[in-house]
Parts: structure tokens; C-alpha cells; sequence
């Protein structure tokens, strides 16, 4: 049995898992059971084949008749593909696990069940789009994830809210879609067929386009900054399982399309290099800024998507800029860099969806500003919150320190080279990194000492209680993966070499180059080990020597300079902590702030409060909107219900078509 | 010997420019601006020698010396010590208040001085250059404080903000001046002096009527004139 | 990567360890003498220590694990940021192809703990402080990477000891303006990472005005002294990056190099005291102004160094 075969009886388990729930009672909890049983079980047979297909190497491709003349459905999965799935099956079957507690059918009965079978659908959906060998499966993949997404985002649809995402959601995925349609089409005329294959030149127009349609139309799907206004709403809407799949693994589906774009093109002219990498940067300081104005704790996890998103295709414009000015360094620094941040956000992300759905399944609200002190409540949730914090923020000796790292040493290495090349610009994507990386600091700080630290904002902090095996399981396990690959990630070196020789593969001379290169020789993962290794016994030392001299002290209230009746609403709130960070970024965050006015001696209780919206969704999606709606609303005019002047259309039309001569004829 | 001082004396207007940029208090923006006229001015006789030197490889003869040194000191006395005297006293004078305020915040116009001055340095790099220019810095110093000149004349409320501003414009141009010495010496050097002249006194005049007609000397009033 | 176990190493650490609550001494005096007082003796910190260890530590009600935690990785990280700064001439002990990267970020995983503990207390005042360091933080970050790129340039290498080492000594024949902006750039930096005026009082008596030691305030004992131990390392780390970066001449002589390098360290101390002496804090408005400012000349710097042939 080979990988293929392995994979797709994984994903054809998985598609059918949501069945039995369908066929048992709507209250039944062994539907869903047996639901979650079958997923992980397609998911832990698809993680098999991605391990058999690391150690025995590729298979042969798998085709079969597609409904298109002329071209065939290919299964083909390469280091790069191999690569993307390993998350998306470890995310998908831990969400499921989770799912059980989180979302119970005994509970919600009307949505649980269509829970249950569109995450099976979609884990199928998304490893059929990363399997696939050619374009059609691509976009049959492509399809059956964005459409069962939508129902997943739509689970709790008699909120008018979810609804509203929902439809935001469907729209922009569908633009990723008929930009993904474009791009296979220019395929088709460039090489005369769906299989992914090297276009003949990068300089035509059709490239061009490609390359267009995949950064900015597949990009929606990926949530790069100026197209990301579907993805806030939807992560905040949906159940926080899905979210985690949403947010870890499905937007990289368009990554992943990003990614094998890119590879089709034998030459990459410097310009796109230096663009992706400027539309990477971006995305990440303006992802992160708008997180930290939020205080709906998974729009700010959403926001932090954006973020990483952007780190990512960071990663593929260094690799892009290395490819067109010839330092197979840089592209393997780039591209490893940016897959291995593709693991690393798909790990952490999911970990922290998860930690917010077990404060959120507890508390009842996503608002931050009624959370505070759930540590103590919830020890285990807030210990795996905070390493998901820890390695969100790029920080050692996590694993989104090593990833930052890669791309930094590709970054620092184009200030070093050739005096002349526009290539250093490249450099400045440097600082920009070094931005993201505090700003995101700040941002975790506050969520989690708003959350988890302190003392409850409101009574139900009090009710709070731990969440059960079920959730807390697949946390730790996440857990366990972000600190595996910050402190070995020597380990994974191998992986990404083979999935970068697979991405520059089109490129014939850089290729026999980056072969020549390992990831292990360019990159310090060894002593990241090493420091990893000190930190952790300067820790256990210095927590000995702590522990030992403070064992018989007593205890007493915070110091808040005298005042007699602090009560826990004097504390920061997740407002005032973001607000100078706000204020800086104002002029992209056009906060609303609503400012009481006081004008006596002694005012009565007055509210302060501050929003930041979506800038693109609210001035230029929405306006643009209503526009089009007020324009094609014109035509209603039309409309007039009665039947005579319906049959005039008709005449009208006919006569209009008799005297309609075409201009050549 | 000319690069020697000339970058160093570049680099420091270049700072001058963010100074300015940043700092809300009309007197310290009238010294910082005075220091860099000044400076330029310094700079001048720094410029002509080398120019002089790399073309003739020779010694200046006195005539020219006398010239060097007596324009020299002129520049240094008009940029660095009439006109600010000038601007103090109508700060007096018009009674204004004694900081500036900025149409968009501060810190914007300082990023983008910032990205401006960038965007010069590569601009300058495509541009053909002549043997003689043996510097590479002045071009781009010249576009970067005009830019930053003009930054202030857009966003500085006041009219003496704007006369600040359109001074920093002039340094500017005066260092492109300095390029065009050896070509058209005479001429420039007039040029560069009138221009300044004239400068001052068309602000002035503006600045004395808006001062007369309204109690606060904001460009912002102006805008009251519109029908 | 570990060079083998010279003398120098164990030099390093033991330098590390020791000397730098010395300089906090230092920076005292000096604003002691421009205040016309003796002031406090010199290794006045070391004796603050000493005791603060055998002390009681007090705990607040509400706070957890995370409070007792963050002094302790203060101190880690900026020990682990110490091990990989060469001190003069002589190499730091830890050291690799991207150590600058890990600098930066342990000292952020520093920074990360810090506020986490200071928001555990529930104080309204701890929270500001927590805000205002995650806020200047942010500011303060690219100014040290764009001055790392200024120095990644010139030496071709992205290693503190050959960051910091001969190829400076170069680059301050071939490209001085760059570097001179970068030292007053990173001088800017070190002010507001240790919480210096004009960015941060340190003595200040009132809760409302203070950054780093409000962050602090509940602290006491052994944690307390981990506290003041982890920041006097700090300083001294950003100490010493600045005598690399300015005086990276050496002698041939090794004694007298380690001599000139602790006599620099001092003489930087003295140099942050006097600023403390003759600037009064600025407005907390006026702070961002001054990092951007900071921010926007380092990127000269680096344009600067780009445009050079």
C-alpha cells in the first residue's frame, strides 16, 4: 500500500464520518462519538502516509477520468504537499477530539450534528486540494472546503451577526475561487494542461496574471492585508474548534496555493520578490496593530492570523528575491522559514483557539473586558494559553522563534550582499519583523493578563471551572508540539529541505544549488538547542533558589499606593492597556472612541468607550457595496409584477434582436 | 579633503532636517534652521576648493580667495544670523504663540521626512552624474531637505512655521547650488542670495498682513477668505 | 559554537556576574555629585542585594505562579543575553551565526514575563506601567534592529563577536557617520530599556510617572533582588555593546584591553548619570516623538551606509 492510497482511504473516512451522526438520534452523543472516532481515524491514517512519504520517498501518481474531457484527476503528493498535510490532519482530528466536550450534541442538538459532518467534509476537502496533482482536483478541493467552511461558520445562524459573516465569508472565498479558476485557466493556455508543470517563460502576460491572481485573489483566501475583511468576522463566529481549524490550517490552504503558484514560474523578476515581500510586511504590522485595539478575544486571535499569514509570505518573498538575484541561501532560508512558520502558526493558533473556546465555553462571552483571573480557575487552559503566547510572539525557546529566526538570517544576509542590487531593500523587512515581534508582545501580554491574570472583572468569573479531558488533551499535546519544535528543531530540518528542493524545482540551476545547501548547515538549529537547553536549567535554578527563600511568607493585598477599597474594576483594561499602541497606529486603526463629556462639580456614572473596525471593510468594502447595490437596485425598476408587461419585455426584446445587426456580419 | 568635510557637513543639515521636523518649539526650529543655514554656508567655500582643486589641481589664487571668503561670510551672516534675528523679532513682535502646531500630528511628518529622504538616495543613485561631482551625498541631501522644507510648509498651522519651511526648501536648493558652482559660479552664487531675499520678504509681507487682520498668525485663517 | 574553555570565558561570566551592579553604584554617584551630595557608597547595590535575599518575600492575594516567575526569567534571560555580547576584545563565550537575533528576543522573553507579572497583581498602577514598557518596547525594537543592520553591513556577518569586533575598528575608517548615529541611536536605546531618564525615573516617589519600577511595586525579598540583579545585568549588557561599538581598538595587550573595556563601561555609567543630572523627564507625549525620532535616523543611517560606492 502506498502513501496515496493511504491518504485517500484517510480522507475518504474522514468525509463519510459525519454520517452516523446524521443517521442516529439528533440527541444521541454516540453519533457524534462515532463521528470523532472516524475523523481521527482518517486523520491518523493520512499523518501515516505523510510519514511513510517521508521515509520511503514519493509514490507514483494516482490518476482517474474528471468529468472535463481531455484530463485527469491526479493524485500526487510531493515534499511540499506532504508538508502542508501534516497540520491540517493533526489540527483537523485534535478539533474533533475537542469538539466533543466543546460542541456536544446532547446539548445543542439542532447545529451539532451538521458540526460533526461538515468538519469531516472539510478535513477531506483540504487534503484532496493539497494531494491534488493538477489544477482540477485543486479547485474541487478548493470548493467542497470553502463551502462546508461557510456551514461551519453559519452553525449558530439564528444570530443575525454569524449570518452576516457567514455571507462575508462566502463572497470573498468565492473571489479566491474564480481568481484560483483564472490561474489554472492561464495554466491550461500556457501549457496545454491542468498538471501542475513549469510555465515555458515567466514574462508573458498569462504569468504575469498568474502571479497576480495568486498573491491578491488566492491571498483572500490567506487573509493577506488589504483582502482579509471576510476573516475576522468569521473566525469570531464560528465555534472555537472550527476557528482553530479556520485559523491554523484552512487559511493556508491559500498560502499553500500561493506557494505552488510561485513554483510554476522558471524566473522570478526581482520586483516580484521585493512586492511580495512589502505585501508580507505590511500584513503583519497592520495585522497586529488592528489585534490589539480588539476586545472580542477571537477577533484578536483572528487579527493575529493576518499577522502570521503575513510573516509567511515574508518567508516567500525573501525566497523570491533570492531566486531572482541567484542566492540559493536566501531561497532556502525563505521558503524553510516560511513553511516551518506555517507549522509553527498552525500549531500555536490552534492551541490558542482552543484556550479561548475553553475560557469562552466557561465564561459564556467572548468580551475581554468582563474576563480577569481565570488562572486560577482554570490552571491547565491558562498554563497552555500562555505557552501558545509565548510562542505566537516569536520568543525562545518556543517554536516561533526558530521560524522568525530563518527568516531573519535570509533578511540580514540581503544587507550583506552586492553593493549595487536593489536586492537590500530587501533588509528592511528586518526592522519591520523586529515591529511585529514586540507589538505582538504586547498584545499577548494583555490578553492574557486580562484573562487569566488579575482579579475577575464580573461575578461570572467566579462560576468559572476547568474544562474536561476532552478539551484539555488536545491543548497539551499542542503544547508539547510548539516547545518540541523550539527546542529540537534539528529534527524537522530534513522535512523542509525536501519540501524547498521540491518548491524550486523549476528552476534547474538554482536547484542542483539549494540540493548542495542544507537547512541544518545554514541555520544555527543546533544551538538554538543549546540556549534552549540553558535557559531552561538558568530557570530551574533560579526557581529553586526563589522557592527555597520565600517558603513561610505571608500573604497580603496588591499595593495600590494607599487607597484604601480597590475593587477589581480599577484595573488596566484591555482598552487602556492598547491605548497608546492604538494612538500610534491611529492614522490605519481610525479607532471610534466615545468620550463622556463632563461639565459639573459631580458628574453621574458615565461610560467611556473605544472601537476599532475594520478600516478596509468599513470605508472601502462596504461603501463600494452599497454602490453597487444602489446601482444594480436601478434595475428593479423593471420589476413591475404584472404580467402584460412582462410579455411587452419579451416583445421588446425579439423586435430589439430583429433589428440587432452584429458589426462584422 | 573636500569629501572629508563636505559629507560630514551633509549629513549633519540632513539631521537638522529631522530636528526640525520633530520639535514643536518655534525658537529651537528657528536655531536649527539657522544652524543649517548656516552650515551650508560653511560648507560653500568647502565645495568650491574641492571642485576647484579636482579640475585645476592647483592653489586658489587671491582674487578668487578674497571672493571665496567674502561670500562665505555673507551667507553665513544672512542664513545664519539676519534671518533668524528677523524671525525672532516678528515672533515678538506678532506676539505669536511659542509652538508650532502641525496639521497631522508629528509624528507622520517625521516618517515621512524619514521615508522622503530615502526615497532621494535611491532617486539620486539612477540619476547620471558628472565626473567632477566627486561627493555622492549632495544630490540626495538637496532633495531630501527640500523635501522636508516642503513637508513643513504643509503642515506647520502657523506663518512663521511656513516661513521656517519654505527657509528649509531654500537650503535645499542652495545645496544643489553647490553642484552648479563650477558651471555658472557667479550666477548661482547671486542667485542663491536674491532667492533667499526674496523669500523672506514675500513671506513677510504675507505674514505682517495676516498678522494685522487676525489676532492669532494662523495660515488656517486664510482659508476664512474662501467665498 | 563554545570556543574552547579559555580564560577568557570564565573571565566573561565572572564579569557578567560580578561587575555589574557596580555600575548602578556608578550612574548613583555621579547624580549624587552633580547634585553637590556624597551620596550612597559605591557597592551600595551589592549590599541592597545581599540583604533583599535574606528577606521575606510578601505575595498579594491574587496574584499566581506568573508573579513568582517573571523575576526569575528576568534574570535567565538577561543572563543568556549576556553570554552572547563579546566584552571588549574578548569573545563572548556563546556565539553563533544569528546570536543578535536570539539577543533581541531573549531579552523581549525578559520583557514578556515582566509585564505578565506585573498584570497579575490586579494593580491599576502595575497595568500602566506593563502598557507603557509593552508600548515603548514596540518603538524601541526596530531602532536596535535598523542600528544592527548598519553593523551587519560593515562586518558581513551576523555574529555579535564579529558584529562587534575588528570590522567596527574598520568601519570607523570607511563609513564613520553611519556608526556614530547608530552609538547615539543605541545610547537612546539603552536609556529607555533600563528605564533612564529623559524615558523613565527610576527614584521617582509617585506611582502615576514611573514605567519600569511601578511594573515592579509588589515585589519584595529574594524576587525583589532577582529584580534589581536581572535589570544591573541588563544595563551592563547594553553598556557593554555600546564600548564595543565605540572603542573597538585594541591594544594587543590583553590585560590592558580588559582594562580599557571596564574603564569604558564606567565611563558610559558616568555618562548616563550625567545625562540623568542635567535632563529633567520628558512628558510622557513627548516619549514616542523621541523614539521615532530615533528610529528615523537609524533608518538614515542605514540608507546612509547603502548609498556609500
Amino acid at each position: 500500500m502506498d502513501c496515496h492510497t493511504l491518504i485517500l482511504t484517510g480522507a475518504a473516512l474522514s468525509a463519510l464520518s459525519g454520517w452516523p451522526a446524521v443517521a442516529l438520534p439528533a440527541r444521541s452523543s454516540t453519533g457524534q462519538s462515532l463521528a470523532a472516532l472516524m475523523n481521527v481515524a482518517g486523520c491518523g491514517l493520512g499523518l501515516a502516509a505523510v510519514w511513510m512519504f517521508f521515509v520511503d520517498g514519493p509514490a507514483a501518481p494516482l490518476s482517474c477520468p474528471s468529468p472535463v474531457p481531455g484530463s485527469d484527476f491526479i493524485v500526487a503528493m510531493d515534499g511540499l504537499s506532504a508538508f502542508f498535510l501534516a497540520p491540517v490532519l493533526l489540527v483537523c482530528g485534535l478539533a474533533s477530539i475537542y469538539g466533543l466536550q466543546y460542541w456536544p450534541q446532547r446539548e445543542g442538538a439542532a447545529n451539532a450534528r451538521r458540526v460533526s459532518f461538515f468538519l469531516g467534509l472539510m478535513t477531506a476537502a483540504m487534503v484532496v486540494l493539497v494531494v491534488a496533482g493538477d489544477g482540477l482536483l485543486f479547485l474541487f478541493g478548493w470548493e467542497t472546503m470553502a463551502v462546508s467552511a461557510m456551514f461551519l461558520v453559519a452553525t449558530e445562524d439564528q444570530l443575525a451577526e454569524t449570518r452576516r459573516a457567514a455571507w462575508l465569508y462566502i463572497a470573498a472565498s468565492h473571489l479566491a475561487t474564480l481568481s484560483a479558476f483564472g490561474v489554472f485557466a492561464l495554466l491550461y493556455s500556457q501549457t496545454g494542461s491542468f498538471t501542475y508543470s513549469t510555465l515555458p517563460d515567466s514574462t508573458s502576460a498569462a504569468a504575469v496574471g498568474m502571479a497576480a491572481l495568486a498573491l491578491f485573489g488566492i491571498g483572500t483566501k490567506a487573509g493577506l492585508m488589504p483582502v482579509h475583511v471576510w476573516l475576522p468576522g468569521a473566525h469570531a463566529a464560528a465555534p472555537s474548534h472550527v476557528s482553530a481549524i479556520m485559523s491554523g490550517v484552512m487559511i493556508k490552504m491559500g498560502v499553500y496555493g500561493i506557494f505552488r503558484v510561485a513554483s510554476f514560474f522558471p524566473e522570478i523578476p526581482l520586483s516580484w520578490g521585493l512586492l511580495t515581500l512589502a505585501v508580507g510586511t505590511i500584513s503583519a504590522v497592520l495585522g497586529v496593530a488592528f489585534a490589539i485595539g480588539q476586545h472580542d478575544i477571537k477577533r484578536l486571535l483572528a487579527y493575529h492570523s493576518i499577522e502570521n499569514i503575513g510573516i509567511i509570505v515574508m518567508g516567500l518573498g525573501l525566497a523570491l528575491v533570492g531566486r531572482a538575484t541567484g542566492h540559493a541561501e536566501w531561497v532556502l532560508l525563505g521558503i524553510c522559514g516560511g513553511l516551518l512558520h506555517v507549522w509553527n502558526h498552525a500549531l500555536f493558533k490552534s492551541l490558542l483557539f482552543f484556550g479561548a473556546g475553553s475560557v469562552i465555553h466557561s465564561m459564556g462571552t467572548r468580551d475581554l473586558d468582563v474576563m480577569g483571573g481565570l488562572g486560577r480557575r482554570m490552571p491547565t487552559t491558562a498554563t497552555c494559553f500562555l505557552i501558545g503566547a509565548v510562542a505566537i510572539c516569536g520568543l525562545p525557546p518556543l517554536n516561533g522563534f526558530v521560524s522568525e529566526l530563518l527568516i531573519y538570517l535570509g533578511l540580514f544576509g540581503a544587507i550583506q550582499a552586492d553593493k549595487s542590487s536593489m536586492a537590500s531593500a530587501a533588509a528592511f523587512a528586518a526592522p519591520g519583523l523586529a515591529l511585529v515581534g514586540a507589538l505582538a508582545a504586547a498584545c499577548f501580554v494583555k490578553v492574557y493578563g486580562i484573562v487569566f491574570l488579575g482579579a475577575g472583572r464580573s461575578e461570572r468569573t467566579a462560576r468559572v471551572h476547568e474544562s474536561g479531558p476532552a478539551m484539555t488533551g488536545p491543548m497539551i499535546l499542542l503544547a508539547g508540539c510548539c516547545a518540541l519544535i523550539g527546542v529540537a528543531p534539528v529534527l524537522f530540518a530534513p522535512a523542509l529541505d525536501q519540501a524547498a528542493s521540491t518548491w524550486v524545482a523549476a528552476d534547474a540551476g538554482l536547484n542542483a544549488r539549494v540540493a548542495e545547501l542544507s537547512l541544518s548547515t545554514l541555520a544555527p538549529l543546533v544551538p538554538v538547542s543549546i540556549v534552549a537547553g540553558i535557559l531552561f536549567a538558568l530557570l530551574a535554578v533560579g526557581t529553586i533558589v526563589l522557592l527555597r527563600r520565600v517558603r513561610t511568607s505571608p500573604k497580603s493585598l496588591t499595593w495600590d499606593c494607599g487607597y484604601a477599597a480597590p475593587s477589581a474594576r480599577m484595573q488596566y483594561s484591555s482598552s487602556s492597556f492598547a491605548q497608546w499602541l492604538v494612538g500610534l497606529f491611529g492614522w490605519a486603526l481610525r479607532p471610534r472612541i466615545h468620550l463622556p463629556k463632563i461639565d459639573t462639580l459631580f458628574p453621574a456614572d458615565v461610560d467611556f468607550e473605544s472601537h476599532v473596525d475594520d478600516t478596509v471593510l468599513q470605508r472601502a468594502v462596504n461603501p463600494a457595496t452599497r454602490f453597487f447595490m444602489w446601482l444594480f437596485g436601478l434595475s428593479r425598476h423593471l420589476q413591475q409584477g404584472s404580467l402584460q408587461v412582462y410579455l411587452l419585455y419579451i416583445l421588446l426584446i425579439v423586435v430589439g434582436l430583429l433589428l440587432w445587426k452584429p458589426a462584422g456580419s | 579633503m573636500s569629501n572629508l568635510l563636505l559629507d560630514p557637513g551633509l549629513v549633519i543639515a540632513l539631521l537638522l532636517n529631522f530636528y526640525i521636523l520633530t520639535v514643536t518649539s518655534l525658537k529651537e526650529v528657528i536655531y536649527a534652521v539657522a544652524l543649517q543655514g548656516a552650515l551650508l554656508g560653511l560648507l560653500y567655500p568647502v565645495a568650491h576648493t574641492g571642485f576647484s582643486m579636482a579640475d585645476r589641481a592647483g592653489s586658489l589664487d587671491a582674487v578668487t580667495g578674497v571672493r571665496l571668503l567674502g561670500l562665505t561670510v555673507a551667507i553665513v551672516a544672512i542664513k545664519g544670523w539676519l534671518i533668524p534675528r528677523f524671525l525672532l523679532r516678528a515672533m515678538r513682535v506678532a506676539d505669536v504663540r511659542s509652538s508650532l502646531t502641525s496639521t497631522i500630528g508629528v509624528i507622520p511628518p517625521l516618517l515621512m521626512g524619514g521615508i522622503g529622504t530615502a526615497l532621494a538616495i535611491v532617486f539620486a543613485r539612477s540619476l547620471p552624474m558628472a565626473e567632477q561631482h566627486v561627493s555622492h551625498l549632495p544630490i540626495p541631501a538637496a532633495l531630501a531637505t527640500a523635501v522636508c522644507g516642503f513637508l513643513v510648509l504643509c503642515t506647520r498651522r502657523e506663518a512663521l512655521g511656513q516661513v521656517l519651511g519654505y527657509i528649509v526648501l531654500e537650503n535645499g536648493i542652495f545645496i544643489f547650488g553647490l553642484l552648479l558652482i563650477e558651471a555658472v559660479p557667479i550666477m548661482v552664487e547671486l542667485g542663491i542670495v536674491l532667492d533667499l531675499f526674496v523669500g523672506v520678504f514675500v513671506m513677510g509681507i504675507i505674514f505682517n498682513h495676516v498678522s494685522r487682520a487676525f489676532p492669532e498668525a494662523s495660515v488656517e485663517h486664510l482659508s476664512n477668505l474662501k467665498e | 559554537m563554545f570556543d574552547s574553555l579559555s580564560i577568557h570565558s570564565v573571565l566573561h561570566v565572572l564579569t557578567v556576574l560580578l561587575f555589574p551592579p557596580l555600575l548602578l553604584g556608578v550612574i548613583n554617584r555621579t547624580k549624587a555629585m552633580f547634585g553637590g551630595r556624597r551620596g550612597r557608597p559605591l557597592l551600595q547595590t551589592y549590599f541592597d542585594l545581599a540583604k533583599l535575599l535574606r528577606k521575606e518575600s510578601v505575595f498579594s492575594e491574587t496574584t499566581t505562579w506568573v508573579f513568582r516567575f517573571g523575576p526569575v526569567v528576568g534574570l535567565a534571560t538577561a543572563l543568556v543575553a549576556a553570554m552572547v555580547v563579546p566584552l571588549g576584545h574578548a569573545s563572548a563565550p556563546l556565539a553563533f551565526n544569528g546570536d543578535v537575533i536570539l539577543f533581541a528576543y531573549v531579552l523581549s522573553l525578559g520583557r514578556f514575563f515582566t509585564m505578565t507579572a506585573a498584570l497579575d497583581t490586579g494593580s491599576a498602577f502595575e497595568g500602566m506601567g506593563a502598557a507603557r514598557e509593552a508600548t515603548f518596547a514596540c518603538l524601541a525594537e526596530p531602532v536596535l534592529f535598523l542600528g544592527l543592520l548598519v553593523l551587519s553591513r560593515i562586518s558581513s556577518s551576523l555574529e555579535m563577536n564579529a558584529l562587534l569586533g575588528d570590522a567596527v575598528a574598520r568601519g570607523w575608517h570607511a563609513s564613520a557617520a553611519p556608526l556614530l548615529l547608530v552609538a547615539v541611536c543605541w545610547f537612546v536605546v539603552l536609556l529607555v530599556e533600563n528605564c533612564r531618564i529623559p524615558f523613565d525615573d527610576p527614584n521617582t516617589h509617585l506611582e502615576l510617572t514611573m514605567i519600569h519600577e511601578v511594573m515592579v511595586l509588589d515585589h519584595s525579598g529574594p524576587a525583589f533582588g532577582m529584580i534589581i540583579y536581572g535589570a544591573a545585568i541588563k544595563l551592563f549588557v547594553f553598556v557593554a555593546m555600546i564600548v564595543n561599538l565605540v572603542l573597538p581598538f585594541r591594544t594587543g595587550n590583553s590585560l590592558l584591553d580588559w582594562i580599557v573595556f571596564l574603564l569604558g563601561t564606567l565611563f558610559v555609567a558616568v555618562l548616563v548619570g550625567t545625562v540623568e543630572s542635567v535632563m529633567a523627564r520628558l512628558k510622557m507625549a513627548e516619549i514616542p516623538k523621541l523614539l521615532i525620532g530615533a528610529g528615523v535616523v537609524s533608518l538614515f543611517a542605514v540608507i546612509l551606509l547603502l548609498s556609500y560606492p
